[in-house]
């Protein structure tokens, strides 16, 4: 895949191989799309970090009298609201900043849990082979089998939804990538040189996983890692549906879900969550497209 | 083949019988079935005779096989909330939801693989970019959020489509462009990755230099063989879909499996949720067990490996 994904304005670059031996930061300036990724993505971090200075609310605060004021670009807008406020008179700009907390809460904690099973998985399928690797297989292939949605809906309901359960459901649910792209680099990295030299050194068989094989397939973990963070996404179907994080957190797609009553005359009030959402996603994907062009290109589809 | 094609088989067996272990576990995890049986404030005598009565008290992994039997005839149990025996309730959904399955992987097919062609065609031109955009753009849009504006833009401004419902072809419309939108991105990029490799290989250049016109070139020779693992990763795909479409049905109360998935959720009725569970992941290994063969069928290196 060519580097430039989406900004059309921006020549191309040369092709990778034509560069004498680019340093890695060169080549991640060399790429648009990782750079508008990393700008987007770096916006909704910077979102979350600095919610309680930038909002000019309590995202909890309601004011009956403050009703479903639209955002300042409407005629009946104001600037005391710069998003307007939705139908408990809150602050939707609060709201919105406060809920990139959320969804990065989520999207990294189950990333990380999932990135433990996953690699886990992976790494000692590939690494073993035999009955191991063809267990590990049929492991990922049940987990496949399942729909998500489905399974984590059915758990949130005879759980309950709180924060933490969405958590630990989908990072339990959502391993499958790390395992399938872990196992998969591990077998090719283990059948280099310098695998079979470590363990003629009588190194065992932890120590090549961890000193050899790991840093060798790190690349790849690095990228599966980021598209995993959009895991977020779920969230926000599963809180959308009313089976995920609980009112009144300012999770996007709980705000999406409060709003769908008001949707016919006040359609802000799912278009910014729902933008909000979309641009997270869409810088966490470019980032991830990015990262596989300039980290481990030969992986990429 | 046929030995691949064993051990395929086996793997998919394997993997039916360990998802409807995780059904049963999820109805057993749900509650005690005794007491659900006997009824809220049953004596305690009650519930053990129910528990004799219906052999709960027997080992699990009997009881397990047990249901095994009974779910192969096509007994799947009795719905708490629907009032009425679950096969009969899962049968009259699933028609609803296979339709909006099919529809939106020929409407995902319909727009991949044009856009992969051109996009290879074209590859590193502003074409190829602007195909890729529609791709990773189409990656990061939440389903129920495009799919509420597709309502906002088509039944309340435009007036076109209805809001809701199953009844006619129309309430078909927008469910499909959001559901197929959502798995176009990874075709579209696999028609195009493929189209590039098959765009640069010998026999094209044979058919060039024997004096072949360009399209003739693309479509007869270069997209059939690019093709074939689009069809095989559409298949896997449809299973895909047939999961998201439980926020898809909800939204536009499209009467499927998803919405109906979604209500037994909500109502805690369990029996509901472990029939669908069991439903569309069967599909599932079905369809990916097909594809595996297809693949295999016409790839002969994927046998031997």
């Amino acid at each position: 895949m060519d580097g430039t994904i989406i900004t059309p304005v921006v020549a191309p670059t040369p092709a990778e191989g034509a560069l004498p031996a680019p340093g890695v930061l060169r080549r991640v300036l060399g790429h648009p799309g990782l750079v508008a990724g990393m700008v987007l993505l770096g916006l909704c971090v910077a979102m979350a970090l600095l919610a309680p200075l930038l909002a000019p609310y309590d995202p909890y605060a309601q004011d009956l009298n403050q009703r479903l004021i639209p955002p300042v670009w409407f005629e009946k807008g104001s600037w005391a609201h710069p998003l307007g406020t939705d139908n408990l008179g809150r602050d939707y700009l609060a709201r919105t900043l406060y809920g990139a907390r959320i969804s990065l809460l989520i999207g990294l904690s189950a990333m990380l849990i999932s990135g433990l099973i996953g690699t886990t998985l992976g790494l000692v399928a590939g690494y073993l082979g035999g009955r191991v690797d063809l267990f590990v297989n049929f492991i990922i292939t049940a987990r496949l089998a399942m729909p998500v949605v489905l399974v984590a809906l059915a758990v949130v309901a005879m759980i309950g939804g709180s924060l933490l359960v969405v958590i630990l459901t989908l990072g339990l649910l959502k391993w499958d990538r790390f395992a399938v792209v872990m196992r998969s680099a591990t077998m090719q990295v283990r059948a280099l040189d310098y695998v079979a030299a470590a363990e003629a050194a009588g190194a065992s068989r932890l120590r090549v996983l961890a000193g050899e094989i790991l840093p060798n397939v790190f690349p790849h973990l690095i990228v599966v890692a980021t598209v995993e963070a959009g895991s977020a996404i779920l969230e926000a179907a599963l809180s959308f549906l009313g089976l995920g994080v609980q009112p009144p957190l300012p999770s996007w797609g709980l705000m999406i879900a409060e709003a769908k009553s008001f949707m016919f005359f006040s359609f802000w009030l799912i278009a910014i969550p729902g933008t909000a959402l979309a641009a997270l996603v869409l810088g966490i994907n470019m980032v991830g497209d990015g990262l596989r062009d300039v980290f481990a290109p030969e992986g990429r589809a | 083949m046929l030995a691949y094609a064993a051990k395929r088989l086996a793997l998919a067996i394997l993997v039916a019988l360990f998802v409807s272990a995780v059904a049963f576990a999820l109805l057993r995890l749900s509650g005690d079935p005794a007491l659900a049986i006997a009824g809220e404030g049953a004596r305690q005598a009650d519930i053990e005779l129910v528990r004799k009565t219906y052999g709960l008290d027997r080992p699990l992994i009997v009881q397990y096989l047990d249901w095994l039997c009974t779910i192969a005839r096509g007994d799947l149990g009795q719905s708490l909330y629907f009032r009425t025996d679950v096969s009969g309730l899962v049968a009259d959904k699933l028609p609803v939801t296979f339709w909006i399955g099919g529809l939106s992987i020929l409407f995902a097919l319909a727009l991949s693989i044009p856009l992969g062609v051109l996009a290879a065609v074209f590859a590193g031109t502003s074409i190829d970019r602007a195909a890729l955009a529609i791709a990773v753009v189409g990656q990061a849009l939440p389903t129920f959020f495009f799919a509420l504006v597709l309502m906002m833009l088509f039944s309340i401004n435009l007036r076109w489509l209805p809001v809701s419902g199953s009844d006619t072809w129309a309430h078909f419309v927008m469910p499909t462009i959001a559901l197929g939108y959502y798995v176009t991105p990874p075709m579209m990029r696999l028609v195009r990755a493929g189209m590039i490799e098959v765009l640069g290989s010998d026999y094209i250049r044979t058919a060039r230099a024997k004096g072949l016109s360009g399209t003739s070139v693309v479509f007869k020779h270069g997209l059939r063989n690019a093709v074939v693992p689009v069809v095989a990763l559409a298949a896997v795909q449809l299973g895909y879909l047939l999961g998201g479409s439980i926020v898809i049905e909800t939204i536009f109360a499209l009467d499927g499996l998803g919405y109906l998935a979604y209500q037994s959720i909500t109502h805690k009725d369990f029996p509901v949720t472990q029939a669908v569970l069991l439903l569309l992941s069967l599909i599932y290994v079905l369809l990916t067990l097909a594809a595996d063969l297809l693949n295999a069928f016409l790839d002969p290196r994927i046998r031997v490996s």
